[in-house]
């Protein structure tokens, strides 16, 4: 978790495209994988990248158009959920070739990918390749792929604020109920306390925190705390 | 049995796909009388069909539907934060653990409307744990209520708009291991059989795979 919250301080740190790609290289090492590949298609068709892959293995792939083939793309890119590559069908005679060729261009043999829904039709593909036999990748995930969907998310918030805005700060606007939630946290109310006096369930409240704790890309509650009066969002 | 469809897989099963957007039609326009168009073909959908949303499906013996919901993420575009924002806190709900579920949908053929409901909400408990999902978040009617609370899985309700029968409110449903099975109980199925549905449409996610090494 020390790891999650520390790696949220350096994407919120981010304020250029480049610095995402310093930041995913970063990431690479603090989570001891092979590569980290993230992708964003906007509404527009724009597209964007950040990655660790070889350069000649991104021109290669971009030259014979693999993304016709890819079962990560093919399986993922148009999903919404996480999935294992294992899961995917690497069969045709085609796809395993692709993967061979992948292979010998420095990618490992295990991987997952993240699919992303963004706001008004964005979409990106967060995913982790590895190098390992099954057993040691199965561990990594149970113990790593929590932390790498929420990074994913978050990197993808990075992304668009950095694309869109002009100014600095979050994407989505807080909502009166998620500043009241934040407020109340600040001045250092309990979460019981808190439901009680804003007359909901603590389960509401718990959505009303993770809500918020994403549009401000925050690691945990006291950081989504720290962000907003930070940004001037609320004020105790 | 249970399908989980993204709409892009849709097309493989025509059957299924059509006689879920006709019984759609059947309840939400002729019934409900809701504001959706019907189109030539007597099919129900709106713009979030278009998003590729993952549809729960019941399918009946024959082939055909018997019941269904729609699933989005709410870091995308919802209904909920689309149009509902006056019920949700006054803006948009977004997590990537909180997925929007839309159109809930029984088919007016059903002689087993209350099995099939039973038998969506435990799929709906099957994928919020299968993808390590917090909550669920919808937009329902008054009626809903009701038969949410028949099925033993009530939302939190997080705003209402209207009283009586006119009232529409926006809730929450927490996912959990417990839920799940209480479901799978209320449903007469097996949770082993519904975690099979789960990863047949899926294969298994990679938290999943470690947890049962």
């Amino acid at each position: 978790m020390n790891k999650l919250v520390d790696m949220q301080e350096v994407l919120s740190q981010a304020t250029t495209l480049e610095g995402l790609q310093d930041f995913v290289e970063n990431l690479r090492d603090v989570y001891d994988i092979e590569h980290l590949v993230y992708h964003s298609v906007n509404s527009k068709g724009g597209q964007y990248a950040a990655l660790t892959y070889d350069p000649s293995w991104v021109d290669r792939y971009l030259e014979k158009d693999y993304a016709r083939i890819d079962p990560v793309v093919q399986g993922a890119y148009r999903r919404f959920h996480p999935v294992d590559w294992k899961a995917l069908d690497w069969s045709a005679k085609a796809t395993s070739s692709f993967l061979g060729e992948a292979i010998d261009n420095g990618l490992g043999n295990q991987g997952f990918s993240i699919p992303i829904r963004g706001p008004s039709g964005q979409f990106a593909l967060f995913s982790a390749n590895q190098k390992c036999q099954d057993e040691a990748w199965a561990n990594y995930t149970s113990e790593r792929s929590a932390d790498l969907i929420l990074i994913a998310h978050y990197l993808n918030e990075k992304a668009l604020e950095i694309e869109g805005a002009t100014e600095r700060g979050p994407v989505r606007a807080l909502s009166p109920r998620e500043k009241d939630t934040l407020t109340l946290l600040a001045v250092g109310h309990n979460r019981a306390a808190i439901a009680e006096q804003l007359n909901i369930s603590e389960n509401t409240l718990r959505v009303y925190i993770e809500s918020a704790r994403f549009k401000l890309g925050a690691a945990n509650t006291t950081h989504a705390v720290a962000m907003a009066l930070i940004h001037g969002l609320i004020v105790v | 049995m249970i399908r989980y469809l993204y709409a892009d897989q849709l097309d493989a099963f025509p059957k299924l796909r059509d006689t879920m957007l006709r019984d759609r039609a059947t309840q939400f326009h002729a019934r409900l009388k809701w504001d959706v168009s019907v189109d030539e073909n007597g099919f129900e959908r709106d713009q979030y069909d278009a998003l590729n949303p993952l549809y729960v499906i019941w399918e009946t013996q024959m082939g055909r539907h018997g019941g269904s919901m729609r699933f989005l993420p709410t870091t995308g575009d919802t209904m909920v934060n689309d149009h509902f924002e006056h019920l949700t806190g006054g803006g948009a709900i977004c997590a990537p653990t909180i997925w929007e579920t839309t159109r809930f949908c029984i088919s007016p053929d059903a002689p087993d409307g209350g099995k099939i409901a039973a038998h969506l909400m435990l799929a709906g408990a099957e994928l919020g744990v299968g993808f390590g999902l917090s909550h669920a978040i919808g937009v329902f009617d008054a009626r809903m209520v009701r038969i949410y609370r028949k099925l033993g899985w009530e939302p939190d309700i997080l705003g209402t708009d209207g009283t009586g029968r006119e009232a529409i409110s926006a809730g929450l449903w927490e996912f959990g291991g417990e839920i799940r099975l209480k479901m799978a109980g209320r449903a007469g199925i097996s949770p082993e059989l519904s975690r099979h549905w789960f990863l047949r449409a899926f294969g298994a996610p990679a938290q999943e795979i470690a947890s049962a090494a």
